[in-house]
């Protein structure tokens, strides 16, 4: 394999893509239009079609923003931190899983938008003063969070277009229809000289050494709002750590279940191969490891405090009205991936595909399971009769969030290297330096 | 006077760089499709300043998460919960994620400062396999050490030579 071959294997994908490509886009714009229509029916109608009842005010929309919050981490921890550790496989799948965190960075933002009721004032979250001059509450979590995702979703975006500029400039010498003048103008007349190179190297190892701590500060913050209030079921102290696993082993699940089609749509077998998702797969189980840890140590806390309200809930968690959800999801989050510590499923990418969509739907139940069955079972005894179930409005935004993220993903890999050129014609330079002959003579 | 020479392997790329840099020939510039250790090493390339940019939007971003919460506070003393008005712990937050974004935004604006990007206009590259798979070394010499740079192209192995 020579630079040329990398540079036209990859570029191949920007080319016109085969029909399945084109179903898979269908589909996702078909999703992605039936949630338009159901938040335009909600915003017309009003909060009462979600479903919402007291107690449980947060339920299908905020479930959701943890959940795509979740996926962008494994995103960042492929591309930030094993970039740090030199973990040279990470290569082959770095770009999709970082363009993966910045679109489900942009879906979850959208869902406390959602979740608002009146979504033409989302803009009272920025810090400013109102016309009474109060500022926002910098002590409240919720403040914290638009800072966490702001911060998160530009510092995301940014370290992906770094990585692409080089790739863009690539795409921009090498294809030549009308994308070649996009191309031209988003390579910001990138030319791979010397000083370029020697500048953009060391601020692609800052941001890897920014996003890192970035990363676990995002889902700890995330798991603030929860862990701050005083109800039973959310306020705990694991609930940091135990949110950023959770977070990295829905997103290892994630990348998988994107791989594994994209690979087959756009050939790229000999770029991803099984050795990549074998790693993947291994990381997905020791992150499967660490959240049912938590799990455990969850209920053992619940135990241990003594504290009948904690027990209750923890027991509601379980043999209550919300117990198919509490079972599947640990069904889906500690046995099913189990099964990854057999080589042979770890290598068996239609094993790893159909486990990975488990995890995804475990990982959604995880944080229904911790927002409804807490909220349900309040401070008040006379609110905890009371079942929530999702509606058809909420199932429709839901499966419009998927439609958004399949969509986005979908452009993104038909026109923006899926690989990095860069990083593998690297990789290929260092693993064949040995073969490139001896160091030429002096002149 | 500039003379391009283009090699398929950036390693007598750099032997020729070198050489016309400790010769004194000439300015040297270098395009190459991956970043090039060897590349670096002949061209001498020191650390890049783009930490310090890095470093000071770090360290405004930081002081900006203290200082911007505290003028709230204080533009409007409002009790909430029973806490200080001043609450340091919480604000750690917001100094925290708006250290890493101004961080992240420093070295941003450093990198294309340095790196003379956005480049819209100007001459375009000198060949477009820079990107692809060869690598370039462009002279800028006086006009009577021409020879002289282009024998050195040429015998370092250079596959392509321009003026």
């Amino acid at each position: 394999m020579s630079f040329a071959t990398i540079n036209d294997d990859i570029l191949r994908t920007l080319r016109p893509p085969g029909a399945l490509y084109y179903a898979g886009l269908a589909l996702a714009l078909v999703a992605l239009s039936i949630g338009v229509l159901a938040f335009l029916y909600q915003a017309r109608t009003g909060m009462g079609v979600a479903g919402y009842e007291h107690p449980i005010l947060w339920g299908v929309y905020i479930t959701n923003f943890v959940f795509w919050v979740g996926i962008a981490h494994s995103g960042t921890l492929i591309s930030a931190v094993l970039f740090l550790f030199r973990a040279t496989w990470r290569t082959a799948v770095a770009r999709a899983a970082e363009a993966m965190t910045v679109i489900a960075v942009a879906t979850a933002g959208l869902f406390p938008i959602i979740h608002i009721g009146r979504p033409w004032f989302f803009y009272w979250l920025i810090p400013y003063p109102n016309e009474r001059g109060l500022w926002v509450n910098f002590r409240s979590p919720l403040v914290w969070d638009l800072f966490a995702i702001g911060t998160y979703l530009t510092v995301s975006v940014m370290f992906l277009y770094l990585g692409l500029l080089p790739d863009i400039a690539a795409a921009r010498d090498t294809i030549t229809d009308w994308r070649r003048r996009v191309y031209r103008v988003l390579s910001l007349g990138w030319l791979g000289t010397d000083r370029q190179w020697r500048h953009y190297m060391a601020l692609y190892g800052f941001f890897a050494a920014l996003a890192t701590p970035l990363v676990v500060s995002v889902h700890s913050v995330v798991s603030w709002d929860f862990a701050m209030s005083i109800l039973p079921g959310w306020h705990s102290t694991i609930f940091a750590p135990y949110f950023v696993a959770g977070a990295i082993f829905s997103g290892l699940a994630m990348v998988i279940t994107l791989l594994v089609p994209m690979r087959r749509i756009f050939k790229l077998e000999s770029y991803i191969t099984v050795h990549h998702f074998e790693n993947l797969a291994k990381l997905m189980l020791m992150t499967s490891l660490i959240v049912s840890y938590a799990y455990v140590v969850e209920f053992f806390i619940a135990w241990y405090s003594g504290s009948p309200f904690e027990q209750g809930t923890f027991y509601d968690r379980m043999f209550g009205q919300y117990w198919a959800y509490s079972w599947t999801m640990f069904t889906c989050n500690v046995g099913v991936p189990l099964l990854l510590f057999s080589k042979a499923i770890r290598t068996n990418l239609r094993a790893l595909f159909v486990i990975s969509i488990f995890v995804n739907i475990g990982m959604w139940l995880e944080r229904y399971v911790i927002i409804v069955s807490s909220l349900s079972h309040d401070f008040d005894p006379a609110n905890w009769s009371g079942v929530y179930s999702p509606t058809w409005v909420e199932a429709a935004i839901t499966l419009g969030a998927f439609g958004l993220f399949f969509t986005l993903f979908l452009l993104f890999v038909k026109n923006f290297p899926a690989i990095s050129i860069t990083e593998m014609k690297e990789t290929m330079a260092q693993s064949t330096k040995a073969d490139r002959g001896a160091w030429p003579d002096p002149v | 006077m500039k003379i391009l020479g283009i090699y398929d392997r950036s390693t007598k790329a750099a032997v020729c760089a070198g050489t016309i840099l400790d010769k004194g020939l000439g300015d040297v510039v270098t395009y190459s499709p991956v970043p090039d250790h060897a590349l670096d090493r002949a061209l001498r390339v020191t650390v890049s300043p783009v930490r310090l940019f890095v470093l000071i939007g770090g360290l405004i971003g930081c002081a900006t998460g203290f200082i911007f919460p505290i003028y709230t506070v204080l533009d409007w003393p409002l009790i909430t919960g029973g806490k200080p008005l001043i609450s340091i712990p919480p604000f750690v937050v917001i100094a925290f994620e708006l250290t890493i974004l101004f961080a992240a935004v420093g070295g941003m604006a450093g990198f294309l400062l340095l790196s003379r990007l956005p480049r819209m206009t100007g001459r375009p590259a000198p060949d477009t396999r820079f990107t692809n798979n060869l690598t370039g070394v462009s002279v800028t010499c006086a006009p009577n050490q021409v020879a002289e740079v282009r024998a050195m192209l040429e015998r370092s192995g250079a596959s392509e030579i321009r003026e």
